[in-house]
């Protein structure tokens, strides 16, 4: 009789509206390491979890956009400790995805410490990207960044950190978004850290499945407002551009990142509307 | 009402000559395509024939654009950038009672309005930008993306592609390329076709500043034109302000393409009156925001919403301050509401307001006398509207105000905000705490407070959700032509 412990799988399901719901399509499909060896059904999400996804994250944005600056900050801080807690299982992921350790321990390392980078942000991208405007007339008058709305992020291929990488920026000044993953074990694990870190359900919203089948959906849904097209291969980040055309969604199109790299503010200031408020001066 | 003498503005100070060319590397030349008249909207007299820039002209404009560019603009020092761009704006301010009565003339809006508000806006954005062009690098935007830029001057896009309306045409080229030319840009811009003269007196100023040839080119032409400008595959950069229908047919074009896209369009914007405010001042900011420039302004208060308590008293005021508005001569410089500014468009403003009395909207008019010549729409306000009214939903583009009213100033902001457009808002209360409020929730890009229509070359401008996206003005208003 063997004394090896017999182990308890994890089931990958997707991520929507801070619950882990199957696909509503009920449909799976397999995921294996680099060698070939299965490793678990993740789910294959269809055009109507997208759906729920979008509205999940909708009914989100008021109260996250709405929360002071320094509370995002904390809580992104959060994922970054709760992260960092579950570093060694990260590590191991990465490494089913063919990573070698010091490569799997440095992408995991650098994704935390991208977490770090965008919290500071939260409470300092208003005193950078907005002004007080000098306007000829008695009137205060300001600009202030606010968030664009529902970010569709369809994530690059970067497992772990591009997806931190474009999911942080985005959500730290207030948006919500839906993420269509590229490596569904790390995505889905990356939302337990998520939902252990107080962020509120349906900020951040993650797929698994299909990229070339989901991010269509995405790119055409008339309730999302941007889209970030990081990980769209040519042809389709092209017709995501142009479905998008319908409601004027802002498109962040792709390029080559190195994620390693220092990230700077361009995705950050992507996903941002700037306001400019007249108020009357006089007594 | 009282009487008043006619006063109208000489127009002797202006110089319409019989037909115009295309601006191409600092010369007019023919255009190869048909060419086409522009009016005066407010008599419908020819006033100049106009060429028509076809392809083959849009590719020639945009090598001389991309030639200048290389050869030129991108060489030359910020300060001496910024030197042609003052001697813009100083051009601008000599001429500036010519270029008012020409505006008047092709465009049909009070001369009080090109005199007081258009021209000193375009001369200030002129004066404005050309300050920035030799302090880009502390303008902000982060290290630099390309490798080694860190720390110098951000780098322009290259050849600017700029299609602009008929509503503000002199503004709406300031606005275009003041800060495309400050940040190092060449551009070529297609005026309105029912708006082209300003656009060609511009040209000539160009030629007076000795602006470098090329730098600036001025095509004319209709939609085709502006197709095949934003089209051409060595235009780097597209900036669009019209209809909320052309710029989607704009991003669907440049979807497939690296250019970078930026654009100003429709709204529906709210004006709300909380029963605080001081009634007298909202009456005069509500008109302001509706009639000012017949309506034919992308962020025209086309939307009233009044608190319930006060709708009726707001209603009877607003009615008497409209009885007194004149509409006529857009020369007079008694006019308060000129000419529409083309046949097309008064057809769709008559359509709507028919489509508002169908769906069970109130309509009510002052009386007043219209001229038997030109196009011409008297001051409209409907009551009893719905939210799902078209007139509450669609952009009229016209002197037309739909009226509306709500209880809480929660209420004020889920109306304010259901629409898909998103450029601007009012508010009027004496309360300051309440403004802030409601400007933290309007989704909209500029809200005024007490106030309403107010622009400045310093205060970014643009739209949320459909109505666009990018700002001109401002710090911000640079981002547009740079390479960050």
């Amino acid at each position: 009789m063997s004394t090896e412990r017999l182990a308890v799988r994890k089931t990958y399901k997707l991520f929507i509206a801070g619950a882990f719901p199957r696909s509503e399509s009920g449909r799976s499909y397999e995921v294996r390491d680099a060698k070939g060896n299965f490793l678990a059904n993740a789910a294959r999400a269809s055009r109507k979890d997208v759906r729920d996804a979008v509205a999940a994250a909708r009914k989100a944005f008021g109260g996250w956009s709405g929360r002071t600056p320094y509370n995002r900050g904390q809580i992104l801080y959060r994922i970054a400790e709760m992260l960092e807690g579950r570093r060694g299982q990260f590590v191991d992921e990465v490494r089913s995805g063919g990573s070698g350790k010091a490569a799997a321990e440095a992408e995991v390392d650098a994704a935390i410490d991208r977490w770090v980078w965008y919290a500071g942000w939260a409470d300092k991208v208003a005193a950078v990207t907005g002004s007080a405007n000098p306007v000829a007339g008695p009137f205060f008058n300001f600009s202030t960044p606010e968030p664009t709305g529902v970010v569709g992020i369809v994530a690059p291929d970067s497992a772990l950190l591009g997806l931190v990488s474009v999911i942080a920026p985005a959500i730290v000044t207030g948006n919500t978004c839906v993420v269509v993953a590229a490596q569904p074990l790390v995505a889905i694990t990356l939302a337990e850290v998520l939902a252990t870190s107080d962020l509120p359900g349906g900020v951040i919203n993650i797929l698994t499945g299909h990229r070339a089948e989901l991010a269509p959906w995405l790119a055409s849904h008339m309730d999302v407002n941007a889209i970030d097209l990081a990980g769209a291969p040519e042809e389709l980040a092209a017709s995501c551009a142009e479905a998008a055309a319908e409601n004027l969604k802002r498109v962040l199109r792709p390029a080559a990142v190195d994620w390693t790299a220092d990230p700077g503010t361009a995705r950050l200031t992507a996903f941002l509307e700037t306001k400019t408020v007249w108020h009357p001066v006089g007594v | 009402m009282f009487e008043y003498a006619p006063a109208p503005e000489s127009r002797d100070i202006v110089d319409i000559k019989p037909s115009y060319g295309l601006f191409i590397n600092g010369e007019f030349v023919d255009g190869h395509g048909e060419s086409f008249k522009s009016i005066n909207p407010a008599s419908e007299e020819t006033l100049a024939e106009i060429a028509c820039a076809a392809p083959q002209d849009v590719d020639r404009a945009v090598r001389a654009a991309r030639q200048a560019q290389d050869s030129v603009w991108s060489g030359l020092p910020g300060r001496d950038r910024a030197k042609y761009l003052f001697r813009i704006a100083r051009i601008i301010q000599e001429r500036s009672r010519e270029l008012a009565v020409l505006e008047s003339i092709d465009n049909g809006k009070p001369i009080r309005e090109s005199r007081d508000v258009d021209l000193p806006l375009v001369a200030a954005h002129f004066f404005y930008y050309a300050g920035w062009a030799d302090k880009l690098a502390y303008a902000g935007f982060g290290r630099g993306r390309t490798e080694g830029h860190s720390g110098q001057d951000p780098r322009p896009l290259g050849v600017a592609g700029q299609v602009i309306p008929w509503n503000f045409p002199l503004l709406m080229l300031a606005w275009k390329i003041a800060p495309a030319l400050a940040c190092g840009n060449t551009v070529v811009l297609k005026p309105a076709e029912t708006t082209p003269l300003t656009a060609l007196a511009f040209a000539e100023i160009c030629r007076q500043a000795e602006l470098p040839p090329g730098v600036v080119n001025i095509i004319t032409g209709a939609g085709e034109t502006g197709q095949a400008l934003v089209a051409h595959p060595d235009v780097d950069k597209v900036a669009f302000t019209g209809s909320t229908e052309v710029g989607r047919q704009i991003a669907r074009n440049v979807a497939r393409t690296g250019k970078r896209l930026t654009l100003e369009l429709g709204g529906k914007a709210a004006n709300v009156i909380f029963e605080d405010a001081p009634l007298d001042q909202a009456v005069e900011g509500i008109v302001n925001g509706i009639f000012f420039n017949q309506g034919h302004v992308c962020c025209a208060g086309s939307r009233l919403l009044v608190q319930e308590s006060v709708a009726e008293e707001l209603l009877g005021r607003l009615k008497a301050r409209m009885a007194t508005l004149r509409i006529g001569d857009p020369l007079d410089k008694n006019t308060d509401i000129g000419a529409i500014n083309s046949a097309a468009q008064l057809e769709k403003i008559r359509m709507l307001s028919e489509i508002g009395e169908r769906e069970g909207a109130a309509r009510w008019s002052p009386p007043c006398e219209l001229p038997s010549r030109g196009f011409w729409f008297a001051p409209t306000l409907f009551t009893d509207v719905a939210q799902s009214h078209r007139i509450a939903r669609e952009e009229i583009f016209g002197p037309v105000l739909s009226v509306l009213t709500f209880r809480t100033p929660a209420e004020a902001v889920e109306k304010a905000n259901n629409t898909p457009y998103g450029l601007s808002a009012g508010v009027w209360t004496e309360k300051g705490s309440r403004i802030l409020w409601m400007a933290e929730r309007l989704r909209a890009g500029v809200v005024w407070a007490n106030t309403f229509n107010k622009f400045d070359p310093a205060a970014p401008f643009g739209g949320y959700k459909e109505s666009g996206f990018g700002r001109e003005g401002g710090r911000h208003g640079l981002a547009a032509y740079l390479d960050v």
